[in-house]
């Protein structure tokens, strides 16, 4: 089987890659880095987050990067103020759908989505705040999930299915109501289908589900998960 | 019980129909509830089975859509349009007024089960808004005289149809 090779331009710099490969691949292989959270390579893209929105030359729409795959001759923008401001917008809004108190948090200094605050300059929130209130869920023997500190990236879903193939959790309802539910939104200690592997908490940017007593850096090593998704590559 | 399984022997011939297809689980499930009146978790447990397909998976389609319905609802269904265009014209109102009278709160049923209050959205007759839906029937232009009355006529047994 023949890949077609395209060329294109990134940042004004020109790359060849094969068809159907994503924006953001295509970035990373010539050594330019989008910012992401909702993506985890060995996965399959989601698009939920719109981090990784870039702009492409003759169209005034923007793409998320991680799901757009390259055209010919595309010339893409991955860094500009437009993008930038964009960004910072949607770091504030997952700050604003729920309940982020970063000094309380398990994952304080090890949280995916206060990097991102911090990297793009996010110092306040221009959106009223929801404080959502849901009730933890430790049922589990070692397994939290807290759903107020969950963005709704879908790792630990997709984990689940593709790599551990147990689709124990996904999600239920829409919008804002959306939640990340184990089998028919049991409780996690009743889960029929767990296999307690522990990879949503792995993959997790954030400190929604946790291990019990472990330091967050110790389940979050990006090794384990860099290890995981090394696994899935090779198949 | 005799009931129950004839409804299953109904499901397991819409299943047999589909060929016991992943794709068609949502097709399935509007069957299903059409012949249970709702799906619960036993069933949803049933589905999942028959379908090969993570119960996770299957709970997430049914919460997407408003349309299934997870308990089981009273003997009478009345809806209220909550889309703009019956909003504007007052159907707020006329949705007060229903469950004064007849003491429950939207999206619930009256304590004897008679009775179920349900929201949509926009049922795509802005035209004749404001609309209620009573059992099957559309009352378009509605006042809460009109609907009240015609609650009051399902509910006192003049037979309605389904
Ligand atoms: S990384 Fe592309 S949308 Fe989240
Ligand atoms: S808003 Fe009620 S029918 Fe359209």
């Amino acid at each position: 089987m023949s890949v077609n090779i395209i060329k294109l331009k990134i940042d004004g710099v020109e790359v060849t890659v094969p068809e159907g490969t994503a924006i953001l691949k295509a970035a990373k292989d010539s050594g330019i880095i989008i910012p992401t959270l909702c993506n985890l390579e060995g996965l399959t893209a989601y698009g939920g987050c719109r981090l990784c929105l870039v702009e492409v030359s003759g169209t005034p729409k923007l793409f998320p990067a991680c799901s757009t795959p390259v055209g010919p001759n595309m010339e893409i923008t991955t860094q500009s103020d437009k993008l930038k401001e964009y960004r910072k917008m949607a770091v504030q809004m997952l700050l604003a759908e729920r309940t982020h108190i970063c000094s309380v948090c398990v994952a304080d200094d090890h949280c995916e989505l206060q990097a991102m605050a911090n990297q793009l300059g996010v110092d306040h929130v221009m959106f009223e705040r929801n404080w959502s209130q849901d009730e933890i869920d430790s049922t589990h023997d070692f397994l939290v999930i807290d759903r107020n500190r969950c963005i709704l990236c879908t790792r630990c879903i997709r984990v689940c299915d593709q790599i551990e193939g147990v689709h124990t959790l996904d999600l239920k309802l829409r919008g804002k109501d959306s939640q990340v539910i184990m089998d028919l939104d049991e409780h996690w200690g009743n889960s029929c289908s767990c296999t307690s592997c522990r990879k949503c908490a792995k993959v997790c940017p954030v400190g929604a589900i946790y291990i019990e007593g472990e330091p967050i850096e110790h389940t979050k090593k990006r090794d384990i998960a860099e290890f995981i998704v090394e696994r899935r590559n090779r198949r | 019980m005799e009931k129950d399984d004839k409804q299953r022997i109904m499901l397991e011939k819409v299943l047999k129909e589909h060929n016991y297809q992943e794709s068609a689980l949502l097709e399935i499930l509007h069957r299903a509830q059409e012949i249970y009146g709702y799906l619960d978790k036993d069933l949803m447990m049933d589905i999942s089975g028959s379908l090969n397909l993570p119960p996770s998976h299957v709970y997430g389609v049914v919460t997407f859509y408003s349309f299934f319905k997870l308990r089981k609802s009273g003997e009478h269904v009345v809806t209220g349009c909550l889309g703009t265009a019956c909003y504007v014209r007052g159907v707020e109102q006329i949705m007060e007024a229903i469950e004064q009278e007849f003491k429950l709160k939207r999206g619930g049923s009256t304590a004897d089960g008679k009775l179920s209050l349900l929201l949509t959205r926009c049922i795509g007759a802005c035209a004749m808004a404001p609309n209620i839906v009573v059992d099957d029937e559309v009352i378009g232009k509605a006042t809460k005289e009109v609907v009240t009355q015609k609650i009051r006529e399902v509910l006192g047994g003049v037979k309605a149809e389904t």
